[in-house]
C-alpha cells in the first residue's frame, strides 16, 4: 500500500498532535503516525480508568473532526525509505509505504535506565515506565514501591502510584537537596509547575523523599523482595515489590539519525528557530528536541506544523512562549544534572545488555562501543543498544551507535511492501 | 470507541483465563495478579516489562500466534490468546 501525504508528522504525542493540528488548519493534508494503539504520547497517556485529559480531548477532537487529518495508530516506522518516503509496519494494515513533502519528526524521549545490581528482576521497571504500566491497567493495589532515579518524573510517577493504591516506601532522588531548593524556588517563575509540584506530592505529606540517593541493588528470588539504597555513604535496605527507577529522558532520535539530521552533543535533534532540522523537508518538535517539557513540545508542535505547512504567520508569540518554557528546561536539568554517584559503574557482574546478557565486566574491557558490540554482542539484541547504549553513555561516555533499518523487528510483508514501492517508483 | 470503560473482558495467558477492563494493555494483563516473567532471557533468567513505552523489547509475547509483539502497546481484545516465554 501507498499513500501520499503533504506532511506526515512521526509521533501523536503533545508536540506531534500539535504540529499535525497546525498543518491542518493550514489546509494541508495530514498524516500522524504513532506505534501505540493510543494518541496522547507518554505525558497524557490513557487506559482504563484513566480518561484521556482536557487538552487531549480536545486536540484529538479537533483533529477527529478535521477531513485533512489521517490517523495512523499502532503502526511503526521501520525504516525511512529513498525519496522522502517511511516504510511502516501498522497492526491493522500491514506493511505501508507512505511519501510526503514534509516530515516533522515529534519522536519523544525514553528514559534513561541505569543498571544496577538486580535490576533485570521482573518488579524493576523505569519510573515513567511504571507509570505507564499503571495506566495501562496492572493493579498495584497493596505493594510497596521504591519511586528512584532523578528528575520531576519521580514525582509523576509517584502520584500515580500512590492514585492506583500502592504504598510508596520511597522516593530516592540522586540530585542533592541544595540543587532542589534552589530549584523549588525558581518555580516561582512558573507558577503553573509550582501547582503542579504541589499536587503531585501532596506537599511530601507522610513521604520518604530520600535526597543524594541512589539504589545500589535489587534482591530476591525470581522477582523484587527488597532493595538497597545508599543514603550518601549509609545503605539501607527497603523491602518492596516494584522497583521503579529512571534517571531523566533521552530523546529519540533514531529517525532523525537515520535520515541524516545533525544531532547535538547532548544527543537530541538541532533545529532552528522554526524547527526546522538540517536537512531539507525534516522538522522536528518536542522532546526529541531536547527534554523540554509538554508546554516546551506543544508550542514547538505548533510552529513546526505552521512552518511545514508554508503558511504566512507572525510566529512570534509562540517563539516567545517557547523562550519560556526553553528557559524553565534549563533550570530542571541543571537541577537534576546526572551526579557521580548515578553516574557510578556496578559490579562487573551486573548485566549492562538485557538483550544479550553481557555483563558491565564483559563490555567494560573494550575500547568503544563498536569494539564492545564486535566482541561481546552487546547492543545487538532486539532493542539495537538502545537501553544499554544510553547506559554505556553514561559510564563510559561512549557514542553508543544508533539502530539501524529495520528499526525493530518487522515481518517479513512489510519489507516486501518497500520492494513494491521501489518498484513502482522505478516502472 | 464501542469500548465502555466499566466493561470486562476475557484473554487467556498462557492457558489460564483472565479477566481485565477494557482498554487494559496486554503487559498489564500480564502483571495480573502479580508480576508475571513476559520472556526467558538468553541465559535463562525470567523478565519482565521494564520500559514499558515501546524501547526495552522485554516485554515481547505472542499474541494471537503473532510473535514478539509488545505486550506494552497492544490492547486486550475479547478471547485473546497471548502465550508468555517466560521460564515454566
Amino acid at each position: 500500500m501507498n499513500q501520499h501525504y503533504d506532511i506526515v508528522v512521526a509521533g501523536a504525542g503533545p508536540a506531534g498532535l500539535d504540529a499535525a493540528h497546525a498543518a491542518a488548519r493550514a489546509g494541508a493534508r495530514v498524516a500522524l503516525l504513532d506505534d501505540n494503539p493510543r494518541v496522547g504520547g507518554q505525558v497524557w497517556r490513557q487506559g482504563p480508568g484513566y480518561a484521556p485529559q482536557a487538552p487531549l480531548r480536545a486536540v484529538h477532537a479537533a483533529l477527529q473532526a478535521n477531513p485533512n487529518v489521517t490517523l495512523c495508530s499502532s503502526a511503526r516506522v521501520i525504516a525511512p525509505l529513498a525519496a522522502r518516503a517511511l516504510l511502516l509496519e501498522s497492526a491493522e494494515h500491514g506493511g505501508i509505504c507512505v511519501s510526503y513533502g514534509q516530515l516533522i519528526l515529534a519522536t519523544g524521549a525514553h528514559e534513561r535506565l541505569l543498571p544496577f545490581a538486580g535490576w533485570t528482576l521482573p518488579g524493576v521497571t523505569g519510573a515513567g515506565g511504571l507509570q505507564a504500566l499503571i495506566k495501562g491497567g496492572m493493579p498495584v493495589r497493596g505493594e510497596r514501591v521504591v519511586i528512584a532515579g532523578s528528575g520531576p518524573l519521580l514525582l509523576a510517577a509517584l502520584a500515580s502510584a500512590r492514585a492506583a493504591g500502592a504504598q510508596v516506601v520511597a522516593v530516592v532522588e540522586q540530585a542533592p537537596a541544595v540543587a532542589l531548593a534552589r530549584f523549588a524556588a525558581s518555580l516561582a517563575a512558573t507558577p503553573a509547575k509550582l501547582l503542579q509540584a504541589v499536587q503531585l506530592t501532596r506537599g511530601f505529606a507522610g513521604l520518604r523523599y530520600w535526597t543524594d540517593s541512589v539504589v545500589r541493588s535489587a534482591r530476591g528470588a525470581g522477582r523484587v523482595e527488597e532493595v538497597c539504597i545508599m543514603r550518601g555513604n549509609r545503605a539501607v535496605t527497603l523491602a518492596c515489590e516494584r522497583i521503579a527507577c529512571g534517571y531523566g529522558l533521552v530523546p529519540n532520535v533514531t529517525l532523525a539519525r537515520a535520515l541524516g539530521c545533525e544531532i547535538s552533543a547532548s544527543g537530541a535533534i538541532v533545529v532552528d528557530d522554526a524547527q526546522r532540522t538540517s536537512v531539507e523537508g525534516v522538522l522536528a518538535a518536542g522532546e526529541c528536541t531536547g527534554i523540554g517539557g509538554v508546554e516546551l513540545a506543544r508550542v514547538e508542535g505548533e510552529i513546526a506544523g505552521w512552518v511545514a505547512s508554508g503558511a504566512m504567520r507572525n510566529l512570534g508569540g509562540l517563539r516567545a512562549q517557547r523562550s519560556h518554557w526553553q528557559r524553565f528546561a534549563r533550570r530542571v536539568a541543571s537541577a537534576f544534572a546526572l551526579r557521580e554517584a548515578a553516574c557510578a559503574i556496578p559490579p562487573a557482574d551486573t548485566l549492562l545488555c538485557r538483550c544479550e546478557d553481557v555483563t558491565i565486566g564483559d563490555v567494560s574491557v573494550h575500547a568503544d562501543w563498536r569494539d564492545a558490540k564486535l566482541h561481546t554482542r552487546c547492543g545487538m539484541g532486539a532493542c539495537q543498544g538502545r537501553i544499554c547504549g544510553t547506559a554505556a553513555s553514561a559510564y563510559f561516555g561512549w557514542s553508543a551507535a544508533q539502530p539501524r533499518p529495520p528499526f525493530h523487528p518487522a515481518r517479513i510483508g512489510t519489507l516486501m511492501a518497500a520492494c513494491e514501492h521501489d518498484a513502482a517508483r522505478a516502472g | 470507541m464501542p469500548e465502555r470503560a466499566d466493561a470486562l473482558i476475557r484473554v487467556t495467558i498462557d492457558g489460564h483465563s483472565v479477566e481485565v477492563k477494557a482498554g487494559t494493555t496486554v503487559v498489564a494483563a500480564l502483571a495480573m495478579p502479580t508480576v508475571r516473567a513476559t520472556r526467558t532471557s538468553v541465559s535463562g533468567e525470567p523478565r519482565a516489562a521494564l520500559c514499558g513505552m515501546g524501547i526495552c523489547q522485554e516485554c515481547r509475547v505472542t499474541i494471537d500466534g503473532r510473535a514478539h509483539a509488545l505486550a506494552c502497546q497492544a490492547l486486550c481484545r475479547d478471547g485473546q490468546i497471548i502465550q508468555t516465554t517466560g521460564p515454566r
